[in-house]
């Protein structure tokens, strides 16, 4: 197991063994037992250069199943984890574009599966870029491991409609951008939509854009920053059951990485079936407008 | 039921892709996305005089030119740190730009499906493209609604 990174900032965090710095990663790079993964949004930014060693997992086509609108099932994982050189006890450091949007999704799958050692590299890959750190373009060749495989758990981390259903009343949080929230944008003329068929958002739910959760150099805001945003203005507190959603459920694993480690809340929930589930589903209860 | 024909350049550049396999695909439109042509002086740095296209989820513009001859040229912008956007600009742009308008609205809207990239690239990624040509379609349309009265419906997107 590698050191934990002891940076300052990362101290005041609920769980700061879940996220690096990129001089950690720079610092650690060599060493046996860590991997590191980016996971982006545009599945071609990796092969433009990548951290020195890194692995590309592919949220698209590595995580999900080609056929049922799920995730790859414990055998898929192991498969996966074999294919690129990790180990169950690799350190696995994870970063990605755009504030690690998708360096959360995947890293949020990983959790489904209990992968013992994840982090995170705080201001994903805008901040390795930026500081001017290298980048290669060489695609790793790791040894194949042998991941066992490890049944999904779907009971922890993950909430399914009918759940949701079930947790009506009970704090929600819709990380989508205003118009997405309110239902203005499925109204806007000549926009391919997200495929659903209503706008709004989860009775109940309080709005807080993803991105809040991040600084202008796509790293982590501080506890207090972050408190001041999901205690403050959304209430919420470290006993409460949530449940965070967004259009698929990317953008709100990250929401759901800063509630669970950031700031320690132990019962975070993503709802990844989300808007494109619900705005399609016949009969469940929509809000519109500003107001839960 | 046969698919609409395609401008043979176009057919060109499917054919390409679908001589590939996989995941070879992508390194094709990686090489696409280095080839996206640098914007001329009074495009660049002016995205007040492009188009955004908000479909797209990151950040693109473009402008379209009609010649009194006909001839279409496009115009693409895209930032580096969005290879997926610039190569499906670059796509459009190999295979639209010194087309004739009539050439490029006969473009088929399902054109971006015959690259074989679905498996590879988000559905919402395809439609960024799809919004491209639509966009680029119904800018041609509104040059040519100045000259007559035509109906620029067959140039919307979707």
């Amino acid at each position: 197991m590698l050191p934990y990174d002891d940076k300052a900032k990362f101290g005041e965090y609920a769980h700061p063994e879940m996220i690096v710095s990129t001089e950690w990663v720079a610092t650690h790079l060599d060493d046996p037992g860590l991997v590191v993964a980016e996971s982006d949004e545009d599945v071609l930014l990796y092969d433009t250069g990548h951290v020195p060693g890194a692995v590309k997992l592919d949220w698209h086509t590595e995580l999900n199943d080609p056929v049922t609108r799920d995730y790859v099932d414990g055998a898929g994982f192991a498969r996966l984890m074999a294919a690129k050189g990790i180990s169950r006890d690799t350190t696995l450091v994870l970063y990605g574009d755009k504030n690690n949007w998708w360096a959360a999704y995947a890293l949020w799958v990983c959790s489904l599966f209990g992968h013992p050692d994840l982090r995170m590299m705080d201001g994903g890959r805008a901040k390795w870029v930026g500081e001017g750190r290298p980048l290669s373009t060489e695609e790793p060749k790791r040894p194949h491991t042998d991941y066992p495989v490890i049944g999904r758990d779907d009971t922890r981390i993950r909430a399914f409609r009918d759940q949701v259903l079930g947790h009506l009343g009970k704090p929600l949080i819709d990380v989508r951008s205003p118009g997405e929230y309110t239902g203005a944008l499925l109204h806007m003329p000549d926009y391919p939509q997200e495929g659903a068929m209503r706008g709004g958002h989860i009775p109940g739910a309080k709005n807080v854009p993803w991105a809040r959760a991040a600084d202008a150099d796509g790293t982590f805001r501080s506890r207090t920053e972050l408190e001041a945003i999901y205690a403050g203005e959304a209430g919420l507190g470290p006993d409460d059951d949530v449940v965070v959603y967004c259009r698929i459920g990317e953008r709100s694993s990250h929401t759901w990485f800063v509630l669970r480690y950031l700031l320690g809340y132990p019962n975070v929930r993503n709802y990844d079936g989300s808007w494109t589930e619900w705005g399609n589903s016949v009969r469940v209860p929509i809000a519109q407008g500003d107001n839960p | 039921m046969t698919a609409a024909a395609l401008h043979p350049r176009l057919q060109e550049i499917a054919e390409d892709f679908d001589a590939v396999p996989g995941k070879e695909r992508l390194q094709l439109l990686l090489e696409y996305s280095r080839e996206l042509p640098a914007l001329p002086e009074r495009y660049a740095g002016h995205r007040d005089r492009m188009q955004p296209v908000p479909e797209c989820q990151s950040p693109l513009f473009l402008a379209v030119e009609v010649d009194p001859d006909q001839t279409v040229h496009l115009f693409f912008d895209a930032p580096a740190e969005s290879p997926t956007t610039r190569g499906f600009a670059s796509i459009l742009h190999a295979g639209l730009d010194g087309l004739t308008a009539d050439e490029v609205l006969a473009t088929p809207a399902e054109f971006t499906s015959r690259l074989g990239l679905q498996d590879l690239v988000s559905p919402l990624r395809l439609r960024g493209m799809a919004a491209m040509l639509g966009r680029v379609k119904r800018q041609i349309g509104e040059h040519r609604g100045g000259l007559a009265a035509a109906a620029p419906a067959r140039a919307r997107t979707p």
